[in-house]
């Protein structure tokens, strides 16, 4: 076997990727002929020889499936259900078809399921189904420079392979690419060494639906509620795609339903160059080196976006290099100095056709679709800008207060669940509880004493009234902690959520970068923001930078930081604007109260003291109060009372005014006769 | 009584005018505002040549629509709403129930006045605003201090003798202005102000009110308005002097200087009631050593009373040297006396001994 490390493979891996994008033309490549291509251009690599392209890339993954993020059985049945779902909205929207998405989850045993993924997609020809789910990296979006969801292409086929190394198991697809062809059915297994399907089954069904796919697999895997669910990732899913309709079972039998909040489909995104602006220096040199172009120039014009002949020769110029020297013939000095006058040359941004946002208001539109009930909801999409060469547009929205500050859903009497959990009856009490969100082993312990019931019992043995009684004091938790707890943050890249690595991601230390304090949130010194708060980033992008393979979390690019940060500025300011307007209108409806509180009894007194009619009074009253209680009536100053100004004397001259240590002294005894 | 009567139709005239013009403020769409005089030590002025405390001219606002004072300013008229109700039936009632009276619940549990120490406070703006005294208010406050001694005296048209009035003594009332209290014969040659009520019976049931021909009070703590009055009246009226006997602490000279100056929160009232030629009888810091006090009587200075006897230091009133020195002895001391710790020396050694050294040899300050 090889000692080839991961790491070699992974530098081998994305360097092709990064480099060819002009290639994606020819198709069909497969990972074993960008080896052998690579192979021959590195020394290191030609040593290795014959071994090396005998490497199956099915056989490495199996050994690294932590990488895909099949680690553990509640991530399997998550890369599982993610990689198909991916698969789906992206095949829907290349085909124009509003995605309709069909995903059950169903227990055959303690750690056995069997997930279902199912479109209206255009489905896939027959000759190509055995490739696209049993050979790892197949996929078209591989090479092309442009906005997608999956980009190794080989997410499918792992989940695949994952199937039948814990259960031994055929991956089922059925397909039919329209009403006119016939639905066609297969069952694959993957040959782990020659990285290649083999077919078990190659039938024509009939299928009710006129065109889509359904994939089915069994996996060892293990389905668990809560912040990293797969129902969190379709409700998520469901925000970042207002266009795509979801049915969703689970594998408690819950049926979810997530309707189109948008009849139009998302723009259909374009392949593009890299932009001159921001293009890494050693990306720039790789190109250089191979490229097949004549003349700098005419490389600069066709590799680039926003270049035209004019522009290449500013930067030529610029950089002292004639437009017509061969590119390869480049000197080390040159080529850096091409990079520079790159950098600089004024030259329109880049197009922003490679990337579809979601847009302001569809994405306002889907947070409160998921989220509803809260009072409060603001979106932002920022203009593209560009890393390394890359366009990407950052979207922000947040929604705030209201039902968030805990979900008040009482089940009915007899039905075992807490704020919409399902309580599992034979499952003790504080096992049951943990599945609460936010929920710690602490928490379960102190609730159950508030409640009075015994931690150890069992939840098909509690009495209606403790089932109450618990609920009570969870809403009562809920509310307190929701002030306190931090702010949930959805992240989003290129429409999909992600739901592990939260600490590791861009788009976290960017909602902790900002003071939410400036918008009236509280926020603990270098930590999230806190509150009834729901926090939505999505980052569009050709080329989304991850920090590992598994796609979890965004890597630190501070141009990305910056452009996060600047969109939920932009969300922050118009939250706080209605935060401040609304202790604004509180304070004014609060002072209002206190005089109409004291009009009444100061009526009576006027009317009693002058005999004069106490209607009458009342009415002037009423009418003065108008003046002094608008919404933006000036606030007063503090009252200048008795205590105030002892506390002022108090300061000027380090005297407590009179009678204080008589207070202390005695609280009977005072300057005059204080009556028992 | 016409002349009171009289005088309540003025107060109320007054009060009136103050409801007319808030009413008025009301119609004309302004906030109403109330001036009343602060009584806080930022508005006091001490008279160096009539050696008392007086009120100053500053005054505060009051407004209605003003969340930090509206209640306060409702609390005002229902005050003087109470009160206009006891001047028109000529009727007297005490401060208690004057809150009872203005007390009642609003909305949400919230009460127009929480406890009486709030009402208090609102009869007392009342009273320097309309520049009319709480008597002349119809209210008075409950009985405090209590009185023996040389001397007859008609309360309420019955006749007192002080003299033969048991072991409790004559309940001094709060008003106690000469339509109310009349003097007759007085045999004392002076006034015994005691500050604690088991001293006073110590000294009543030896008698010495009688050995020594005088009047001894007791004040319970802080003198009531009540009994400074009295005893002021005693002092102009029958020409005795007032010695003062109180614990040696902060507290007690505090005592005292009330008596003396008048207090800073009713210094519109020292006119009536300071007497500035009271003397400090005891307990002196400087007692301790003259009558050779065993250490064990002695009690540490908290750092109240160590604060309390600093700011003392800074008042007007007590910038004499032997004020002073006075107060600096107390606070080098460390410690301070009660007057019962004078027992530790017999029990009758306050009436047999310290009293009549101190009074015969002079030994005392003003």
């Amino acid at each position: 076997m090889s000692d080839l490390e991961i790491g070699d493979l992974f530098a081998i891996l994305e360097k092709s990727t990064d480099s060819a994008p002009e290639r994606s033309d020819k198709g069909e490549k497969t990972v074993t002929e960008v080896l052998e291509k690579k192979s021959r251009k590195r020394t290191r690599a030609e040593e290795m020889g014959e071994k090396q392209r005998s490497i199956s890339i099915s056989e490495f993954f199996a050994k690294n499936k932590q990488l895909l993020g099949f680690d553990s059985p509640v991530r399997a049945l998550m890369t599982t259900v993610k990689e198909a779902v991916d698969n789906s909205l992206d095949a829907c929207e290349e085909a124009h078809i509003l995605p309709t998405i069909m995903v059950e989850i169903e227990q055959l045993n303690e750690e056995r399921l069997r997930v279902a993924i199912q479109d209206n997609g255009p489905g896939i020809v027959k000759a190509q189904v055995p490739r696209i789910f049993g050979q790892l990296l197949y996929g078209s979006k591989f090479h092309s420079l442009k906005q997608s969801r999956g980009q190794q292409g080989i997410g499918i086929s792992a989940a695949g392979m994952y199937s039948q190394l814990t259960t031994g198991k055929t991956v089922k697809i059925t397909s039919r690419i329209g009403p006119e062809h016939p639905a066609h059915h297969f069952e694959l297994l993957l040959d782990l060494q020659k990285n290649k399907p083999n077919v078990v089954k190659d039938l024509i069904v009939d299928w009710e639906e006129p065109h889509g796919t359904r994939v089915e697999l069994e996996i060892a895997g293990q389905y668990k509620s809560g912040r990293h669910s797969v129902d969190e990732y379709l409700g998520q899913t469901a925000v970042a795609n207002p266009h795509a309709e979801i049915f969703y079972i689970n594998p408690k039998m819950e049926k979810m339903h997530f309707p189109r909040v948008s009849q139009a489909l998302p723009r259909e995104p374009k392949s593009v160059k890299p932009h001159p602006h921001g293009i890494e220096l050693g990306l720039f040199i790789k190109m250089i080196r191979e490229s097949a172009a004549k003349k700098v120039g005419s490389f600069l014009q066709h590799e680039f976006s926003r270049v035209t002949p004019k522009i290449a020769e500013t930067i030529c110029n610029g950089a002292g290099v004639d437009v017509k020297k061969r590119p390869t013939r480049l000197s080390a000095e040159e080529i850096e100095m091409i990079h520079k006058e790159m950098g600089l040359v004024k030259i329109m941004a880049p197009t922003s056709d490679s990337i579809v946002p979601i847009g302001e208001i569809l994405l306002r539109r889907g947070l409160a679709r998921q989220v509803s009930g809260a009072e409060f909801y603001v979106s932002k999409s920022r203009p593209p800008k560009v890393y390394r060469g890359n366009p990407f547009i950052v979207e922000t929205a947040i929604a705030y207060g209201g039902e968030l500050r805990g979900n008040l859903e009482h089940g009915d009497m007899d039905d075992l669940s807490i704020a919409g959990v399902y309580l599992d009856p034979e499952k003790t009490i504080s096992a049951a509880l943990l599945d609460l969100p936010g929920f710690t082993r602490k928490k379960v312990t102190d609730l159950c004493d508030r409640c009075n019931i015994g931690t150890r019992t069992r939840v098909k043995n509690l009495e209606i009234e403790e089932l109450e009684s618990l609920r009570h004091s969870y809403n009562d938790f809920v509310k307190k902690e929701a002030n306190s707890s931090p702010a949930q943050i959805i992240r989003l890249a290129n429409r999909v959520p992600l739901l592990y690595q939260l600490k590791a991601c861009a788009i976290s230390k960017s909602v902790m970068d900002i003071n939410w304090r400036r918008y009236n949130i509280n926020q603990p010194k270098g930590g999230y923001p806190q509150g009834p708060l729901i926090i939505m980033v999505h980052l569009a992008s050709v080329w989304v930078p991850f920090t590992s393979e598994s796609k979890e979390a965004v890597a630190h690019f501070p141009e990305i930081i910056e452009e996060i940060k600047l969109s939920l500025q932009e969300c922050g300011r118009e939250l706080g604007n209605y935060l401040s307007k609304k202790v604004k209108l509180r304070a004014a409806q609060e002072r209002k109260d206190i005089f109409v509180r004291y009009s009444t009894e100061l009526a009576r007194a006027l009317a009693n003291i002058t005999g004069d009619d106490l209607e009458e009074i009342d009415g002037y009253i009423k009418t003065a109060m108008e003046n002094f209680t608008t919404a933006n009536y000036e606030m007063e100053k503090p009252a200048l009372e008795e205590d105030a100004v002892s506390v002022e004397k108090w300061e000027s001259d380090g005297d407590d005014g009179d009678d204080l240590p008589e207070q202390s002294n005695s609280g009977t005894e005072n300057d005059e006769e204080g009556e028992e | 009584m016409s002349n009171s009567a009289s005088r309540s139709r003025e107060v109320m005239k007054k009060i009136i005018k103050m409801a007319r013009s808030t009413i008025g403020d009301f119609k004309a769409m302004n906030n109403p505002n109330l001036n009343i005089p602060v009584r806080s030590l930022s508005n006091i002025i001490f008279s160096e040549e009539r050696g008392m405390i007086e009120m100053g001219d500053k005054t505060q606002e009051r407004l209605f629509f003003h969340q930090g004072m509206s209640k306060k300013f409702m609390q005002t008229f229902l005050v003087a709403s109470a009160c206009t109700e006891l001047l028109k039936v000529e009727k007297t009632t005490s401060i208690r129930d004057l809150f009872y009276m203005t007390k009642h619940t609003l909305s949400r549990g919230e009460n127009t006045f929480d406890d009486q120490s709030e009402s208090d406070v609102i009869i007392e703006d009342i009273e320097v605003s309309m520049g009319a005294l709480r008597e002349e208010l119809h209210l008075f406050a409950s009985n405090r201090g209590t009185m023996v001694g040389n001397l007859t005296l008609v309360d309420s048209g019955d006749t007192i003798n002080a003299r033969k009035i048991g072991s409790g003594g004559w309940g001094i009332p709060s008003i106690v202005e000469d339509n109310v209290i009349k003097f007759k014969n007085c045999d004392a040659d002076f006034i015994l102000l005691i500050e604690k009520d088991a001293v006073w019976r110590r000294l009543n049931e030896d008698k010495f009110w009688k050995k020594h021909n005088c009047i001894m009070i007791q004040s319970q703590g802080q003198t009531s308005r009540g009994v400074r009055r009295l005893i002021r009246r005693m002092h102009d009226e029958l020409n005795l002097p007032v010695y003062v006997l109180v614990d040696n602490d902060p507290w007690g000279l505090y005592i005292y200087s009330v008596i003396k100056q008048g207090s800073i929160n009713l210094a519109y009232e020292s006119v009536r009631m300071a007497i500035p030629d009271a003397r400090f009888l005891g307990l002196s810091s400087f007692d301790r050593e003259k009558f050779d006090l065993p250490d064990v009587v002695t009690i540490s200075l908290d750092k109240n009373d160590e604060k309390r006897a600093k700011q003392m230091l800074a008042y007007p009133w007590f910038k004499e040297a032997k004020w002073q020195k006075e107060l600096k002895k107390l606070l080098d001391s460390r410690v301070k006396l009660e007057l019962e710790a004078l027992s530790a020396k017999g029990i009758s050694f306050i009436s047999e001994s310290y009293l009549p050294e101190k009074i015969s040899s002079g030994d005392y300050l003003d």
